[in-house]
């Protein structure tokens, strides 16, 4: 079966095989039917092959598929492979299973779109790109999928171009993340030239047998660690997401929660022995970005209005606890808050749309309110959507979110200090979302006034084919958890799991002070999400205090302006430095070249005279040269 | 009687010598005339200059080599002859009375 793993990244390629050329006869809702239907199959395809998997000893899971000889050129030998293992089996699960909950859930959200069947056709795409990503046995395949996303982001994000800011807000993702790309493709070379390999197995292994020096293996996990930053939207490279909500909600449930922002955090955890070869600061350079991200991002969500921007930054907020938890060494973790925060931010922004639907295209929270009513299961997922993500347990995100809190202290008390009051704002905003869009008055009458035009202006509930995926994903958010329990050693399903593809970087927690007082901090925990939500609960519920909602935060820390600021001035003249030493050293050399062979062609072509006679003289003087070279050899 | 005198064995380089000089013809047939018949046949002078030397060398160091190529050259030749003479038939019927220096149109 494990054969067969091509069988998963070629369904959707199918799909897009069949809908760019039948995709307008199919039409409304068939191409949608036939691009999940797809992706459930290759959904399915991947359980089985994970049921086998299981059925072997740990030691001989992992299993390579080589389909063909991608590149050969003198040393370098990359094939076109896919590797089966238990991290990229765990990624693949949750990519076709939440991708296939979020085609579903599309059909019925693009229902009455005009491009209704090329959204399927990029959403297809999309998820071919991510499972060569994840797959990939080799860097080359996993930046064949890399780019691929990148792409699809980019048309996923500006489908609907016809809006301006949709479609600025595409190109400024494709270009914040080719930054990123610079770095994973210049930690490629680098591989090359150290190890003379791509494959993630050399590259493990000389990380581990030292063949890989140290300052190698930093500049390699830095670099890979910039391309992170770029796809999952890390400090300084964040600036993209929040704008990406431009794109069709089902796209940024799909991109933004439970795909695309996970490649880096999945690059990093891949390229784990090579974290665990370079110097000691790098990894913890790792978790400072990660930690502050996390904390820069939910101080903004506090104070964001639209209800798609609120979870923008907390995603980027959440995406930084899983470095963080890299950073740390606690990549187990990492992939375990990767899966229950797909779950959970699934959900939400699934939730989101399902609002945004009902209350035909409104987003800010201001004109919401008292949804609860009017939209019940929307209402009751995105509840628990929301405790999961708050840290009530004993949903799915409280487990993850303790288990990176508990390595990071083991790390740092510092860095954990600053995960615990980024948990506790985000029980706090996500609490105010909760309240502003189902609880309270409705503010949305004076919104249904304004445009009576549409007839039925009041919120109504979803159809049936967009609630199905908010409830399968709230029963995963209840129970997602359990995939790692803290209660025993026998408990670490996903450790045990895992374990023979991290263990060169996992951090050992046995002995720690934060190991044997895991109850306790467990509890802070505990303490610090309910005091979040309280507080909340209190501001904007009860309104006993004024919601302290700074112009600053709201701006996002204006970093947006000052980036355009920084790129527009001293970035606009380095930028115009750069591009005329392009136009006018490098393709002076390339020109230079060509008009040299062109000049001298022009030159010598004047020996063709098109006399006959002249050629033949030409032949005669030749073979009386060489035949006086002869003569003259012999006579010497 | 012309030619060496009697008692003179006919040696090999009397027919390296008369292969030279055929040789020289074809040459100079092909460089200074421009009809193109006459320099097509001027090049088969050329080649059974050539042929003439392979059979006297063949003869001379006793190897079979050289008498094989020289049926390799008269079937090539003779390829040469026929595609050569179907290009100037081709040539001469667009145009009358054409000298080889009226064909310039592949100067560069």
């Amino acid at each position: 079966m494990r054969e067969l793993a091509w069988l998963i990244p070629l369904l959707p390629l199918v799909g897009v095989g069949v809908l760019v050329p039948f995709g307008r006869r199919l039409g409304d809702p068939r191409a949608g039917w036939l691009a999940t239907a797809l992706v459930a199959g290759s959904f399915a395809v991947t359980v089985a092959i994970w049921i086998e998997m299981l059925g072997v000893p740990a030691e001989e899971r992992a299993h390579v598929v080589r389909m063909f000889d991608w590149i050969v050129v003198g040393d370098l030998r990359v094939g076109a492979s896919l590797l089966v293992d238990q991290l990229s089996v765990v990624m693949a699960l949750f990519v076709t299973g939440i991708g296939a909950l979020i085609h579903l859930y599309a059909t019925g959200y693009m229902h009455g779109d005009d491009r209704y069947p090329k959204f399927f056709l990029y959403l297809n795409l999309f998820v071919f790109s991510m499972l060569m990503l994840v797959l990939g046995e080799n860097l080359l395949v996993t930046f064949l999928g890399w780019e691929g996303v990148g792409t699809c982001s980019y048309l996923l994000i500006s489908f609907w171009h016809e809006r301006e800011t949709a479609a600025v807000a595409g190109k400024k993702a494709f270009v914040t993340n080719r930054i990123g790309d610079v770095g994973v493709m210049t930690a490629m070379f680098l591989a090359f030239s150290a190890v003379g390999s791509l494959s993630y197995a050399d590259l493990g292994r000389a990380a581990q047998d030292g063949a890989l020096g140290g300052s190698t293996a930093t500049a390699i996990a830095l670099l890979a660690f910039l391309g992170a930053c770029g796809k999952s939207a890390q400090l300084p490279l964040h600036l993209w997401l929040p704008d990406a909500m431009e794109g069709p909600t089902p796209v940024s449930a799909l991109i933004h929660a439970a795909t695309m922002v996970t490649a880096g955090v999945f690059l990093m955890t891949r390229l784990n022995p090579v974290l665990a070869a370079s110097y000691e600061w790098a990894p913890t350079l790792v978790a400072v970005v990660g930690a502050g991200t996390a904390l820069f991002a939910a101080t903004i969500a506090v104070a964001q209005h639209d209800v798609k921007r609120v979870l923008a930054y907390s995603t980027i907020s959440q995406l930084g606890y899983m470095f963080l938890a890299v950073g740390s060494g606690a990549y187990v973790a990492a992939i375990f808050h990767m899966v229950t925060h797909a779950f959970f931010k699934a959900l939400l922004f699934l939730g989101s749309g399902s609002v945004i639907h009902g209350m035909h295209h409104e987003q800010d929270m201001r004109r919401m309110g008292a949804l609860r009513v009017a939209m019940p299961v929307t209402a009751g997922t995105f509840i628990v959507g929301w405790l999961a993500i708050a840290g009530v347990p004993p949903f799915a995100g409280f487990w993850s979110k303790d288990e990176i809190l508990l390595y990071v202290h083991a790390k740092s008390p510092i860095l954990w200090a600053v995960g615990l009051v980024t948990a506790l704002l985000t029980a706090y905003y996500m609490t105010r979302q909760v309240i502003l869009v189902f609880f309270g008055a409705p503010r949305w009458t004076s919104h249904a006034d304004a445009h009576g035009a549409h007839g039925d202006a009041a919120p109504h509930e979803s159809p049936a084919s967009m609630l199905a995926p908010l409830v399968v994903l709230a029963g995963l958010s209840i129970v997602g958890g359990a995939i790692q329990l803290p209660f025993s050693k026998e408990m670490h399903f996903l450790e045990h799991w895992l374990e023979p593809v991290v263990e060169a970087g996992e951090a050992s927690l046995s002995g720690s002070w934060a190991y044997a007082n895991k109850w306790l901090l467990l509890a802070v925990a505990v303490v610090v999400a309910a005091a979040g939500i309280a507080a909340a609960v209190a501001v904007y519920g009860a309104r006993r205090v004024r919601a302290v909602e700074p112009r600053i935060l709201e701006d996002a820390w204006r970093y947006d302006a000052a980036a355009a600021r920084l790129v527009g001035g001293p970035g606009a003249v380095a930028f115009r430095a750069v591009a005329w030493f392009d136009a006018t050293v490098v393709d002076g050399v390339v020109n230079g070249v060509a008009y040299l062979v062109r000049d001298a062609g022009g030159a010598i072509r004047r020996l063709q005279t098109g006399f006959v006679r002249t050629y033949a003289l030409m032949v005669g003087a030749g073979a009386v040269c060489v035949l006086a070279w002869f003569l003259v050899r012999g006579a010497v | 009687m012309s030619g060496p005198p009697l008692g003179v064995a006919v040696g090999a380089s009397w027919y390296l010598v008369v292969a030279a000089l055929l040789f020289g013809v074809g040459l100079f047939g092909v460089t200074v005339r421009r009809n193109p018949l006459v320099m097509l046949m001027c090049v088969e002078l050329m080649l059974n200059a050539v042929n003439l030397t392979f059979v006297t060398l063949a003869h001379r160091l006793g190897d079979v080599a050289g008498r094989t190529t020289v049926l390799f050259v008269l079937v090539v030749a003779a390829a040469e002859v026929t595609v050569g003479l179907a290009i100037v038939v081709a040539i001469m019927r667009h145009r009358s009375a054409v000298t080889t220096d009226d064909l310039t149109a592949l100067r560069g």
